[in-house]
């Protein structure tokens, strides 16, 4: 869900950008040279799940697995998605340069808000854990969806259409993508339970050590 | 799938310091986006696509990583034209494509090749090593700049410990279809990459600490002071300010 260049207006790319960088800032706070390292990594394997393509039907699409990413890293999300995106503009010419703000924001601020959302109930046991990781999967899509819908709207109202064709298209992403996340939860769950919200509670842990 | 593949070239472009292409491409890409005018949108198509002549691109591997990102500008012309109201310009039954839909694909189009033909004779001539330290040079904050190169340096590292995951799952025969065994096995194997990227960073960065990691990765491409610096810096100025001046006159 890259929006390309050339579309947007320069109000819309401006608040994007300004968007991107508050986030940005936020995410960066949590990141101290200890977890430099584990976000770069985190963000090279963001960016190899966005290209394992799963099938459906004829078809296939991509992984986006915003979701997860939210629940593990928090705020630190907007760091890590905004450096993939760029290796993604850099080697692919996806999505962009101007259009880098737009893009971080409608995949990071999903990220963050369902991560919040969900990850109580999420580090709960049986039923409602796995409802709030399927929960949390769809909600980082459906958010993008709407963020990018949005920001087409805000540059031209005829985009209306296309923002409706957008919202259909990741109607069975949105689906996908909950299941993926509701696997890998319990998978991560199982193998490495302290990765989830890991970059929240070691911050505080730190914190508390000095 | 994920290479370099502009990289490794000769060219003025491919010799100019990082710096100066990075902040040209930011500037660039900036002021075409921005254009409204189609005049000055096609002088940017012309400009763009000497560009790519000039860092000898190969007009064949523009076409394919053209072709990838243009997937969403032929959505546009399936949509737009017969969603935005205006004056008829092509009427089948109830409906109409009109004049200022296709016009505004039109120019969405051209910005766009434009755009990504200077960001891949600028950018991808580029390792993202130098361009990270390019960026940190035009002031983005260091940690982020470690963050974009550590990202960088273990792309191509978790990718093959992807394949790894996958080809053991095909050895145990497995074959995608659409079903929910499917779908979990390619969660556990997402989720696998993850717990491996984190053990990974673990080691990683105990390793940095014991080599006294300072905060600054030094890059082992040397690019020496070439008479190409001031001649890309001076016409890519004179080119964008070309542009701003075609936009507001017409």
């Amino acid at each position: 869900m890259h929006i390309s260049e050339g579309i947007l207006s320069a109000p819309v790319l401006a608040a994007g950008a300004a968007a991107a960088a508050a986030g940005t800032l936020a995410g960066m706070k949590k990141l101290d040279s200890e977890h430099i390292a584990r976000a770069g990594i985190l963000a090279s394997a963001f960016f190899v799940a966005s290209l394992i393509h799963v099938p459906i039907g004829p078809s296939s699409v991509h992984l986006i697995m915003n979701g997860i990413i939210g629940l593990i890293l928090g705020w630190a999300a907007f760091p890590v998605i905004l450096v993939a995106l760029l290796l993604q503009a850099v080697f692919f010419q996806f999505g962009g340069l101007t259009t880098l703000g737009v893009n971080t924001c409608v995949m990071a601020y999903p990220a963050v808000i369902a991560g919040a959302l969900t990850r109580p109930f999420v580090l709960q046991t049986g039923f409602r854990a796995k409802a709030a990781s399927f929960a949390c999967g769809v909600l980082a899509i459906f958010l993008s969806a709407v963020l990018a819908g949005a920001a087409l709207m805000a540059t031209e109202k005829g985009f209306l259409n296309v923002t409706f064709m957008i919202l259909a298209a990741h109607l069975p992403v949105m689906i996908i993508e909950g299941i993926i996340t509701l696997f890998g939860v319990e998978f991560l769950k199982k193998v490495q339970p302290e990765l989830i919200g890991s970059f929240k509670d070691q911050a505080s842990a730190n914190k508390g050590e000095r | 799938m994920t290479e370099e593949v502009f990289a490794d070239g000769d060219s003025p472009l491919h010799r100019t310091a990082p710096v100066i292409r990075a902040a040209l491409a930011i500037i660039y890409c900036t002021v075409v986006a921005l254009l409204n005018e189609f005049y000055a949108i096609l002088a940017a198509l012309a400009f763009s696509t000497l560009m790519a002549g000039a860092a000898k691109l190969g007009p064949g591997r523009v076409l394919r990583h053209l072709s990838w990102a243009l997937g969403f500008l032929l959505f546009l012309w399936l949509v737009l034209p017969w969603s935005i109201s205006g004056s008829p310009f092509f009427g089948i039954g109830r409906l109409t494509i009109s004049a200022e839909g296709v016009a505004l694909c039109g120019r969405i189009t051209l910005k766009s090749i434009s755009i990504l033909l200077a960001m891949m004779s600028l950018l991808a001539t580029m390792r993202v090593a130098s361009l990270g330290q390019a960026l940190g040079k035009l002031g983005l904050p260091p940690r982020l700049v470690q963050l974009l190169l550590l990202a960088y340096r273990y792309l191509f590292v978790l990718e093959q410990e992807y394949h790894r995951l996958y080809r053991a799952a095909r050895i145990r025969n497995f074959s995608p279809r659409t079903n929910i065994h499917t779908y979990r096995t390619f969660a556990y194997l997402a989720a696998m990459l993850l717990v491996r990227a984190v053990h990974r960073a673990q080691r990683v960065h105990q390793a940095m600490v014991c080599r006294g990691f300072n905060g600054s990765f030094h890059s082992l491409q040397v690019y020496r002071p070439t008479v190409w610096n001031p001649v890309v810096a001076v016409v890519g100025g004179l080119i964008c300010l070309t542009l701003a001046v075609l936009e507001m006159t017409i």
